[in-house]
């Protein structure tokens, strides 16, 4: 039989459902026979078998935000240079001067956040 | 309480099933690392490849009480340790076991001390006792196998037999 149009998709649509059926039954047909006895100890949070206490939400110190934003500046500076570099020699001088010109201003943010005292490290 | 736990009649296709549950069980016993002493190198040994634990499909031990079924007490129990074992032990989703390993997990061994728990079944029920100081890895494995013959022999869909006191 050969088949055509939409029913050529019949085994995707097979596959599917048969996926689905196994997926969803080897994740809740146990609840038919487990166990289910929760109490408060057994529930409680794991922390390696010590008392869990304080917050989950710790504070964080927020000089690690500006860390970050310039780690992420510069990171994406470097995924737009890798390109560049792999075809360095068939875009020529205008491909230079842009990238210059691109990594220029990024230095000129580092500058502006060096100067704000952004990468000192004091408490 | 699960649905159908222990409330369904014994026919041929519950106690089936049954037996398909304990197979599935037994089969993938996931231990708890919890190596508390020198007991521990010999739980260790018995998951490397000379003694082979995967064998048995028990290969997967867990770092978290979450994930694992049984708990192998390999080692000297203190005080201050007890209080730890018990809350991992609470921990644990069920169904889940207990080998005490060792001769200091079942009675406290040589440490007859104020710190030492004196046995672990103090603090929580134990299915299978291995003795030694320590017990080499084929103990264990022997322990691993009676807790697998424990296991066959237990009820998840069909009641349970009603025992009459006369």
């Amino acid at each position: 039989m050969l088949l055509s149009g939409l029913s050529r998709y019949i085994p995707v649509l097979v596959f599917m459902v048969l996926a689905g059926v196994i997926g969803f039954s080897m994740l809740y047909l146990g609840i038919l026979w487990r166990p289910k006895r929760p109490y408060k100890e057994k529930l409680s949070p794991y922390e390696c078998g010590i008392e869990p206490f304080g917050d989950a939400r710790e504070r964080v110190v927020p000089r690690y935000y500006v860390y970050a934003m310039l780690f992420l500046a510069f990171d994406v500076e470097a995924l737009f240079l890798f390109p560049w570099a792999i075809v360095f020699d068939k875009l020529g001088v205008f491909a230079l001067v842009e990238m210059v010109l691109f990594i220029f201003i990024l230095l000129i943010g580092l500058i502006y956040a060096w100067a704000k005292g952004a990468l000192d490290w004091r408490y | 309480m699960g649905v159908f736990e222990n409330k369904l009649p014994a026919n041929i296709i519950t106690t089936t099933l049954d037996s398909v549950i304990n197979w599935g069980r037994k089969s993938s016993l996931w231990p708890f690392t919890f190596g508390l002493a020198c007991c521990a190198i010999e739980m260790i040994c018995a998951a490397a490849p000379r003694y082979d634990i995967a064998r048995f499909g028990s290969e997967v031990f867990r770092p978290t009480p979450r994930q694992s079924d049984l708990m192998i007490v390999a080692g000297t129990v203190t005080l201050k340790m007890a209080e730890a074992t018990l809350r991992l032990y609470h921990q644990m989703p069920e169904p889940r076991y207990v080998i005490a390993m060792g001769s200091c997990a079942i009675a406290g061994g040589v440490f007859d001390t104020y710190s030492v728990l004196q046995g672990v079944d103090k603090i929580i029920p134990v299915d299978v006792y291995v003795p030694g100081c320590p017990p080499r890895p084929e103990a264990l494995l022997f322990g691993l196998i009676q807790l697998q013959k424990k296991i066959e022999q237990k009820r998840n869909l069909v009641r349970e037999p009603i025992v009459v006191n006369t």
